[in-house]
């Protein structure tokens, strides 16, 4: 049994014994639960993948003459611009005004949101056009310049719904071409799509939301940052199997950053044909073992991780909840599975070699002393479930 | 006899000239065409193979630098750009030849083999991140 205030001391000393959560597997199994759960300090999960709820707040600077900005485009892409004066939202999935999205289907969606976001922190610089009514305090009526990263006072990323703890494997069983946020779906079941980093993922590591909670510090594109929240549709009370590990989807988190503290290598524009924009990131979380109970949850391998199949085409889109089959990780990565005597190619859309590469990290990051733990102030809805919209046509 | 591929650039003032012409008379040469782009207000490419003797391929090739070609021998008409692709993996299904491929299992690396590629262009629209780009598809 250990505390947070005791790892801290060993990580702060330079002592702390960390390993990845591929790592941990083989060693548990060498030194057994108990001997290795005293060894071991820290657990590094991570995940590299497309998280569309994501986003961030910007303060610009008032420009002089004041300017109350009521709507702006960075690099032609409109921010929310609902806030105080010279602050706004640029959301990651947003489309750049005039894009034909799917006018001809499918369509490319070159540029969004999500590349703004890029492009900032990779140090570029972006145009903003900002517009106004005028007030008497604040006259601008219209603003064209060009800013960077260091120019803005604050950039926060505020990500609602980061981090899935599972999620679908995608495919289409219609007799035509399907285009979503899982790529090119071909016909007939022609292949499967999955998006996991399954045994290295963080909340596949702590099933049931022990350690990471509302308050855990994470590594968000190689800043510090923290999960403010559960993520949105975060829906604990799901099919779990024998070891707590959801089968489906299950929980998210919100996690916030400076943007300013980010590696442009973890924070990547995306266009899904015939879908939209997106933005994929890559995150760490630290899993404190302060007992063997959490350590014997970070040993979960591929096999024992399960996700479902579900059908693009019809499923997925009319909401059913029909699963047509279900295949654990260790098959997924292996690039084929079966399915109905058929052999059927499977790709993903996530990295597990960037979440390797992510968690290593953090790992040295641990082990330098230069990123602690934070003990979580609240603890994630353990049950709750995500409800659908009602659609009431008259009143 | 000797079969070279070759991926020839042309600037816009080498377009127009009777090339395949000159090969074939002036140094005896096969030519197999796979793919081209000739515009004459425009620069152009032309992906082909040339099978004769050495010697005369050597002269061929000094025909097109006098004549401002661009030679690009190594085929690299699709280029993959290593820093961008985050070995996502969404190609691998799309890509024919397993030109793109994941190689070791374990580490779920991606790799791209440019002796391999057909330049079928599936994976400029199939790669998320934009890794993958080529002279033959100006719109990326
Ligand atoms: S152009 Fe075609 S063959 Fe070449 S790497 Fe891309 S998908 Fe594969
Ligand atoms: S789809 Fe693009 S980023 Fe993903 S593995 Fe292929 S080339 Fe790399």
């Amino acid at each position: 049994m250990k505390t947070y205030e005791e790892i801290n001391q060993k990580i702060k000393s330079g002592d702390a014994v960390v390993m990845n959560a591929e790592e941990i597997i083989n060693y548990v199994e060498q030194k057994g639960l108990t001997k290795a759960a005293e060894e071991v300090d820290v657990v590094t999960t991570a995940t590299f993948g497309p998280m569309c709820s994501s986003g961030c707040f910007i303060n610009f600077g008032q420009s002089s003459p004041k300017i109350r900005i009521t709507e702006a485009w960075l690099d032609d892409v409109p921010i929310y611009s609902g806030l105080a004066a010279v602050d706004a939202y640029l959301g990651a999935t947003q489309l750049r005004q005039n894009d034909p999205a799917n006018m001809y289907y499918p369509g490319d969606f070159r540029f969004g949101g999500a590349h703004v976001i890029e492009k900032l922190i990779r140090g570029e610089q972006v145009q903003l056009f900002a517009l106004s009514y005028g007030t008497d305090e604040y006259p601008t009526k219209e603003i064209r310049t060009y800013v960077t990263l260091d120019d803005l006072n604050q950039s926060q990323m505020v990500n609602p719904r980061n981090c899935y703890q599972n999620y679908n494997i995608a495919t289409n069983t219609s007799d035509r071409s399907i285009y979503t946020y899982f790529g090119h779906l071909k016909p007939k079941m022609q292949n499967l799509v999955y998006c996991s980093a399954g045994q290295l993922s963080p909340l596949l590591n702590d099933p049931l939301y022990t350690t990471i909670g509302i308050g855990t510090k994470v590594w968000l594109a190689g800043a510090q940052g923290h999960v403010y929240a559960e993520g949105t549709q975060h829906s604990s009370d799901c099919n779990r199997s024998e070891n707590g590990v959801p089968r489906e989807g299950a929980g998210t988190l919100s996690l916030t950053a400076d943007m300013k503290e980010m590696d442009p290598e973890f924070v990547r524009g995306v266009s899904f044909k015939g879908y939209g924009v997106s933005l994929a990131l890559g995150i760490g979380i630290p899993i404190p073992i302060l007992n063997e109970d959490i350590l014997k949850q970070t040993t979960v391998r591929d096999k024992d991780i399960y996700a479902q199949l579900i059908d693009y085409a019809t499923d997925y889109p009319n909401a059913t909840g029909k699963s047509l089959a279900e295949f654990n990780y260790e098959e997924l990565k292996s690039g084929e599975v079966s399915y109905r005597g058929k052999k059927i190619e499977v790709s993903s859309i996530s990295s597990y070699s960037k979440a390797v590469k992510i968690a290593n990290r953090l790992k040295d990051e641990i082990q330098n002393g230069s990123f602690t733990l934070a003990e979580p102030y609240k603890k994630l809805p353990p049950k709750s479930s995500t409800k659908s919209m009602k659609i009431i046509n008259e009143k | 006899m000797t079969t070279r591929k070759y991926l020839l650039q042309f600037p816009e003032k080498a377009v127009g000239k009777p090339l395949i012409y000159h090969l074939a008379k002036d140094y005896d040469l096969m030519v197999n065409i796979f793919r081209a782009k000739i515009d004459p207000d425009d620069t152009g490419y032309m992906v082909l193979d040339i099978s004769g003797t050495d010697e005369n391929i050597k002269r061929a090739a000094l025909f097109f630098k006098e004549n401002g070609i661009i030679i690009n021998e190594k085929m690299n008409g699709l280029t993959w750009d290593k820093e961008r692709c985050v070995s996502c993996g969404n190609c691998i299904t799309h890509c024919p030849s397993n030109a793109l491929a994941i190689t070791d299992r374990s580490t779920m690396e991606v790799s791209f083999n440019d002796e391999k590629c057909i330049e079928c262009m599936n994976c400029i629209s199939h790669c998320p991140f934009n890794a993958c780009s080529s002279i033959f598809n100006n719109t990326k």
